[in-house]
């Protein structure tokens, strides 16, 4: 029986009388990758930052394994260390190497010895590929690598979930595939991801399962054949159509 | 023509020591105006409210009001109210209190620059507030303002000058006494003109230097999304 590692209910976000997503319910499950796939502007990002308490939601709860992290005695840095993000701009500190960048959290936040944490850190580069990299600055690395790095970054934390908010998007084609490998790579591992991303390839080989979301609400979910080949409602197989034109048409044509 | 290089052989000692002081008043001043300036940068962007308020208030009054007068009401205002500070004293602080306002202004542009986002990816892995300002926002927030920061320390080492008027013997100082004796206004304050702009070469170049030697490999000019 799968234990569920993160539980959301009832969540509500709005900015003003803006109403970003309304009543959304999700669980994901240990060891579970969820895609979630949606036109820009249905808050899908929102989403990620009010998992891991960047923004507070105005309703509802999430909860990690057992502890409800929206609740208000609850220690934010505490809950952020055991969930990890990955964000569209990288966001690496620029002032550090990469071991830097990976060794921060490390001796700030765990308070590992500089020792333990530099070997933690070189084997979460070395995870990502990019051992060989640890004394470049971001500045110095390509975005594909920057990328790697900022997963890197996240993993040492050795969190529960780990949240990737397009992690592709601003990545040039050619450096996209050694990203997606990289978090390929993590969900076999059984790692527990929720990815919003674009990339159908990534979705339809990797997923779990994929979450439609439109206009603040969950349309459908479902496992990527269920999706793919039988969604249940028309706007899931004419935005599938469309994103499979615009991004991924090699991969779903071997599926 | 050349007699006022003669003054650099008859009251060298003078402007040296005068030199000294003038030196000492732009280092203390820095100091003083640095940390300050720090505190107020950061109150301005991340204290409560009423902090912001309060520094910004601060800044507005120091910034708006001549130096001069601020310089006054500290060592011929404040005694009256009986707090008095010796010549020295009174003008360290009034340098430092004056410098920190300007300070601020630079400090907080580049902390608003590096802003937001990187505040996000220092909290994404569990820092506090106060551990990403300081591991992650002022070391960079620092190099990206070092640039026009380093207008701050030229402009306050020649607005020393200033002090002579409580009686600091500072360069200027000495120059007025020198001049005083020879009756050679001019060439006097030449000597003392040239001592100042070697002055402020020396620390120009040193802050290049430092300009240089505190860059980030692969980074040109730092901005943060």
């Amino acid at each position: 029986m799968p234990e569920p590692i993160l539980t959301i209910k009832n969540l509500t976000k709005k900015y003003g009388e803006n109403v970003i997503f309304q009543h959304l319910d999700l669980t994901v499950n240990e060891g579970d990758t969820i895609v979630i796939i949606g036109p820009s502007g249905t808050g899908k990002s929102t989403l990620l930052r009010c998992i891991n308490l960047l923004t507070r939601p105005d309703e509802g709860q999430i909860w990690l394994d057992d502890m409800e992290i929206t609740a208000k005695d609850c220690d934010e840095d505490q809950v952020r260390q055991h969930i990890g993000m990955v964000f569209q701009n990288f966001l690496l500190f620029n002032h550090l190497t990469a071991l830097g960048n990976v060794k921060l959290g490390l001796s700030k936040v765990k308070k590992m010895s500089d020792e333990a944490a530099t070997e933690k850190a070189m084997h979460e580069l070395a995870r990502v590929g990019l051992a060989d990299r640890a004394d470049h600055y971001p500045g110095q690395l390509s975005g594909g690598q920057q990328q790697r790095v900022g997963i890197a970054r996240a993993l040492a934390m050795d969190p529960r979930i780990m949240l990737f908010d397009e992690p592709t998007s601003a990545l040039d084609p050619e450096l996209i595939g050694e990203v997606l490998e990289v978090m390929r790579q993590l969900a076999l591992d059984g790692m527990t991801m929720l990815v919003v991303t674009h990339e159908m390839g990534f979705a339809r080989e990797v997923a779990d399962r994929i979450v439609f979301m439109e206009k603040g609400y969950i349309v459908e979910e479902g496992s990527p054949d269920e999706m793919f080949n039988h969604p249940k409602f028309p706007r899931t197989r004419e935005f599938l159509w469309k994103i499979t034109e615009l991004y991924g048409k090699k991969e779903t044509d071997t599926n | 023509m050349l007699t006022w290089l003669g003054y650099f052989e008859r009251f060298g000692q003078n402007f040296l020591r005068g030199a000294g002081v003038t030196l000492e008043l732009t280092a203390v001043g820095l100091a003083i105006g640095f940390v300050l300036g720090l505190f107020l940068a950061l109150a301005r962007s991340y204290g409560p409210k009423w902090l912001q308020q309060v520094a910004g208030a601060y800044i507005a009054v120091f910034r708006g009001t001549p130096l001069l007068v601020q310089l006054f009401i500290i060592y011929y205002g404040l005694p009256e109210i009986g707090i008095a500070f010796s010549q020295n004293l009174a003008a360290y602080l009034a340098l430092g209190l004056n410098s920190a306002a300007y300070q601020a202004e630079y400090l907080r542009g580049s902390i608003n620059a590096i802003g937001s986002a990187q505040m996000q990816a220092g909290r994404s892995i569990g820092l506090s507030k106060w551990q990403t300002i300081f591991y992650v926002i002022l070391p960079q927030a620092l190099r990206l303002a070092l640039p026009s920061w380093s207008n701050e320390p030229i402009s306050l080492l020649k607005t020393t000058a200033i002090v002579f008027l409580i009686a600091v013997q500072d360069l200027m100082a000495e120059g007025k006494r020198a001049a005083t004796a020879t009756f050679d206004f001019v060439g006097v304050y030449l000597a003392v003109a040239v001592v100042y702009l070697v002055m402020v070469f020396v620390l120009d170049a040193l802050l290049k230097f430092v300009e240089r030697k505190t860059k980030i490999p692969g980074m040109d000019i730092e901005t943060s999304r």
